[in-house]
């Protein structure tokens, strides 16, 4: 038997050793993970916690990220809770298998690190990998700090696993900057996580007198609704976001703010979105610029699907501009969040004044300079001066 | 030892629309048979998936999962790992991938999951192409096949090469069961999934499945294109285990090749230079067979 007596305790610990934690306290029936920088030490600390018998779950060895993903469906379909990770080429690489999960309604968590994609090749940070995955079926958060990694791996589990929502959750951790950097983070004793989250009690629990096919063919004259019951499931989720995020802060004592989390917003003229760990940053940023008496907020989107429309459709009529920093690139058009919030934000009543900032691509510094920067275009925008719809910011020209 | 009349008058899988005459619905139906109803069964993309799990008609009667199609052996790593955790026990793991989706796609997933010796069986069955798609060449194609990819004509014979050997590269693993298998040895065939069964950790078969379509025979002759590929001896009945090969059926004398060729559409425009290219082919594979296996 495994020793799984965790009590609570605050631990110095790097982005994916949170991430690692989390998914220990969740007590996954199977890990299927591959290694993959900037993802590779969660694999190592959960072979770690197997390995000192501080862990009770199948560990499969996979030989590819496709693979991690199969194994985990495998998993699922037999009714286990199964846990994975990967980050950039690996998440690429099992892009086909996340259509399969989420088609077929399976509630695995999986955390990415958030890295660039070839080519040129680079290890470090960007969001262009999961930001391609937009429409996969996978429920997508996007976590700040160590602390939010492990809280959001826990409430995942509750999104993933709702008898109305039934869908896979990804959690993006920002590589390097959020899995690689040292905080004292909270982990809650697993009594606590038990009482929050309890044992799987999996809708797909084998049953041989009721035996059942999954991700089978659907012809067109039934596929068509399986896909609106996936969108159902998916827009249902952003109640629960709402709920589960309440309930965990009632509980450990930290809300994250459900869909979006706002940053002195109530009087702001401009607001600069943000996803990640820039967020941190930012709000730095925000400070400075409001004992100048400049009149900015910050709005931290969280979760990229499903995506928070009714929030950025009253958002409009409460500022005068809007920014959102992309750390991902649409290729012929411009970043993937700014083009949600600018579709979210349109009405009969006219288009909204954005700009999308293109920056941090592959791991360059969003400089607090930057920000300002940022901020103070959304100023000139607000006063009527003209302002490019894309920006590059931090470019070496 | 299992006997016909043995055998269960329930049926596992009923009702399919694979074509008629076809090989690989006997090894379906038959597996399961031997298997019985705790079994878990996953389909990659391939004809068997294809013709049994359209919705809202499923036509096993046990779990399936139909998945994609290079990822059979880490489903059956998942769904085993999974049962175990959760302390489900004496149930069957059962994969049915195609030649392509075993030997091509899915010999990544399924070289892992052998090595890792997770408990499952795998069972190949080998139509010889990607029959699914529209009979389209795959690394099991034989030499000189006609198929849609490798279409015979004044510049080109059909498949230029000859078939992978899955059954070696399993016994390369070291798994501790692996067997080869034609549809029309059903005895043969039901022993050694019994035997797969039994084995601790996972087990590998190789089945031989004629095509009708594929291979352009009389879909009453399927049996008897089982058959005469044993005799002929381009395939052969073996199994591996306890790190020794066992040869199940030799013939005494091989037949000629051309009239198991000849019998197929596939083959039809073979001139007796390449049919003697085949027969010499076979002639060192089963010198090898005798050499390695039979001394």
């Amino acid at each position: 038997m495994t020793n799984q007596n965790i009590v609570s305790s605050r631990e110095f610990l790097n982005g994916d050793e949170a991430v690692a934690y989390g998914a220990r306290l969740c007590r996954p029936n199977v890990v299927s993970v591959y290694p993959i920088t900037p993802q590779t030490i969660v694999v190592e600390k959960i072979s770690e916690f197997v390995a000192n018998n501080s862990m009770d779950c199948e560990y499969v060895h996979v030989e590819s990220e496709h693979s991690a993903m199969a194994a985990a469906m495998g998993a699922s379909m037999v009714g286990a809770r199964a846990f994975t990770a990967t980050s950039s080429q690996g998440l690429a690489y099992m892009h086909e298998m996340l259509h399969y999960v989420s088609g077929s309604r399976f509630p695995i968590v999986m955390m990415n690190a958030n890295r660039t994609l070839a080519a040129p090749w680079n290890i470090f940070g960007d969001q262009r990998d999961s930001m391609a995955q937009r429409d996969t079926g996978w429920i997508q958060v996007y976590v700040e700090n160590g602390q939010e990694s492990l809280d959001m791996i826990i409430q995942a589990y509750r999104l993933a696993e709702h008898e109305g929502i039934y869908l896979p959750v990804m959690v993006n951790l920002d590589g390097f900057v959020n899995t690689h950097t040292y905080e004292l983070v909270s982990i809650p004793s697993q009594k606590e996580v038990d009482e929050f989250l309890p044992a799987f009690a999996s809708k797909n629990a084998v049953d041989f007198n009721n035996p059942r096919s999954y991700c089978m063919s659907a012809s067109t004259e039934w596929n068509m609704e399986f896909r609106y019951q996936q969108h159902e499931a998916m827009m249902n989720a952003k109640k629960v976001i709402e709920s589960v995020d309440k309930e965990f802060g009632d509980k450990f004592g930290r809300y994250h703010g459900g869909m979006v989390k706002e940053y002195k917003c109530d009087d702001a003229e401009v607001v600069l979105v943000t996803t990640g760990s820039v967020s941190g940053t930012s709000r730095l940023v925000v400070d400075s610029m409001r004992e100048k008496g400049l009149k900015v907020g910050l709005v931290k989107l969280r979760f990229f699907r499903p995506f928070p429309v009714e929030y950025f459709k009253g958002l409009k009529s409460r500022v005068k501009a809007v920014g959102v920093i992309d750390r991902n690139l649409s290729f012929g058009y411009e970043g993937a969040v700014g083009s949600e919030v600018k579709s979210a934000m349109y009405d009969s009543c006219g288009s909204p004044k954005v700009i999308d900032f293109i920056a941090g691509i592959a791991g360059r510094d969003i400089k607090k300079k930057d920000i300002e920067l940022m901020y103070n275009k959304l100023l000139n925008l607000s006063k009527g001066q003209k302002e490019e719809e894309l920006q590059f910011i931090g470019m070496r020209w | 030892m299992i006997k016909m009349k043995d055998l269960t008058d329930k049926e596992y899988l009923y009702g399919h629309k694979a074509c008629p005459g076809c090989g690989m619905g006997i090894v379906g139906r038959l597996a399961t048979k031997v298997l019985g109803e705790k079994t878990i069964i996953a389909l990659p993309a391939s004809c068997m998936s294809t013709v049994t799990t359209q919705y809202p008609q499923m036509n096993y009667s046990v779990p399936s999962m139909t998945m994609a199609f290079p990822g059979t052996g880490a489903v059956l790593s998942g769904m085993s790992a999974g049962l175990k955790s959760l302390g489900v026990k004496d149930v069957n793991v059962i994969g049915f991938a195609g030649d392509g989706g075993t030997a091509d796609i899915g010999i990544q997933a399924l070289s892992g999951a052998v090595e890792r010796g997770d408990d499952f069986i795998y069972v190949c069955y080998d139509n010889e192409a990607y029959m699914n798609t529209g009979i389209q060449r795959s690394g099991m194609t034989p030499y000189g096949a006609t198929t849609t990819t490798t279409p015979s004509g004044t510049a080109s014979i059909g498949e230029k090469h000859f078939k992978k050997n899955m059954f070696e590269i399993m016994i390369a693993h070291r798994i501790p069961y692996a067997a080869t298998a034609c549809s029309s040895y059903t005895t043969d065939f039901m022993n050694k999934i019994e035997k797969a069964k039994n084995i601790k950790g996972p087990a590998y078969i190789h089945v031989m499945a004629p095509c009708p379509t594929g291979w352009g025979f009389p879909s009453e002759l399927t049996v008897e294109i089982g058959k005469m590929i044993v005799e002929c001896g381009l395939w052969y009945l073996a199994e591996y285990e306890n790190g020794k090969v066992k040869m199940n059926l030799v013939p005494k004398t091989l037949k000629p090749v051309k009239d198991y060729l000849m019998a197929q559409k596939r083959f039809k425009h073979l001139k007796d230079e390449d049919i003697k290219a085949i027969e010499e082919h076979r002639d060192s594979e089963w010198e090898l067979i005798r050499e390695n296996w039979m001394k």
